[in-house]
């Protein structure tokens, strides 16, 4: 049980983390860290660099990018999910 | 970040990857013909990876960013194999999201899926041999391979693109900024939570850790039985 909780209070704890610093309201935007790395080139190149490739496919929209990250953990949630649940099952009969 | 790597820069990352990978695949090939019992672990490290790195989770800088589950992979499995896992789920990315990109696959598997994992298994091996708490070392292993990977990312980033004024260092320092700083929390959370998921691994298939040299018999009868008071 003791990894449980301590497991719930890091969780717990970065939460409490995130809602402190939304209270304060320093402007943070919460946006994606890679994106703010494409700031710094911009501030380190002076604006001057582009990107020479563009992604193949993006996702039409923000609604639709999220249904693809959902996908994502949810093909790595069953995957987990089944494999626990087969072992201790078995176990168990 | 499609296309924000420079050549000759994403052909370089391209081409120390790509040794790793080939030598990942002809182990996991190893694996599947001689130690099929070991497979459904492969596959929750994997699944591991799929869902820690989708997850965009908000940090103290006031941006979000993900951590990589790869810590697992290369505790069990070596960073070899763990550099293929994570190119499944970069591309996975890359084709579907628009996250991270092609051009920069192989800056990426290097960062998430070699750098990262080679921390975590030496981190692991060294803990192991002084004989430190078995979960204290998961949380170690894992929590310094993700910020690892985020500080190589920083790195590759700055010999790319190397600051007028300070030359790599400065801009490093800049990219560690945004990326590693933010990663410090994040890091802590997947090591707390690798940590949890290897007791649960223990308690189901803790022979197979045994036969993966991941961890000796005595210490793993140990740990059952401390997993059952």
């Amino acid at each position: 049980m003791k990894g449980e909780i301590l497991a719930g209070a890091a969780v717990l704890l970065l939460f409490a983390l995130f809602l402190y610093v939304a209270g304060m309201d320093g402007g943070a935007e919460w946006g994606g860290a890679d994106g703010e790395a494409e700031g710094v080139i911009d501030g380190l190149t002076g604006g001057t660099y582009e990107p020479w490739i563009s992604p193949i496919w993006e996702p039409p929209s923000g609604e639709i990018e999220s249904l693809l990250f959902s996908l994502q953990a949810a093909i790595g949630a069953i995957i987990i999910g089944y494999f626990f649940g087969y072992y201790r099952g078995r176990r168990s009969a | 970040m499609e296309g924000f790597l420079p050549h000759p820069w994403w052909e370089v990352w391209y081409v120390l990857s790509l040794p790793v990978v080939v030598y990942g695949i002809y182990r996991i090939n190893q694996l599947a013909k001689e130690r099929r019992e070991t497979l459904p672990l492969l596959a929750l490290a994997g699944a591991f990876i799929f869902v820690l790195s989708s997850l965009k989770l908000p940090s103290v800088t006031g941006s979000c960013s993900h951590p990589t589950g790869a810590g697992m992979g290369a505790i069990l499995f070596g960073p070899a194999i763990t550099a293929v896992l994570c190119l499944i789920v970069l591309v996975y990315q890359a084709l579907f999201l628009a996250h991270g990109g092609i051009t920069t696959l192989g800056a990426n598997v290097f960062s998430m899926g070699i750098a990262g994992p080679a921390v975590a298994y030496l981190v692991y091996r060294g803990c192991t041999r002084s004989k430190m708490n078995f979960y204290v070392s998961i949380f170690f292993a894992a929590a310094l391979a993700d910020l690892a990977t985020y500080l190589v990312t920083s790195l590759q980033l700055a010999l790319a693109f190397p600051s007028a004024t300070g030359g790599v260092l400065e801009s490093f320092g800049a990219f560690g900024t945004v990326f590693a700083l933010t990663q410090v929390p994040l890091a802590i959370v997947e090591g707390v939570v690798t940590a949890l998921i290897f007791k649960y691994i223990i308690q189901v298939k803790g022979d197979v850790m045994v036969r993966l040299k991941v961890i000796d018999e005595k210490r793993l009868g140990k740990l059952k039985e401390m997993i059952s008071a």
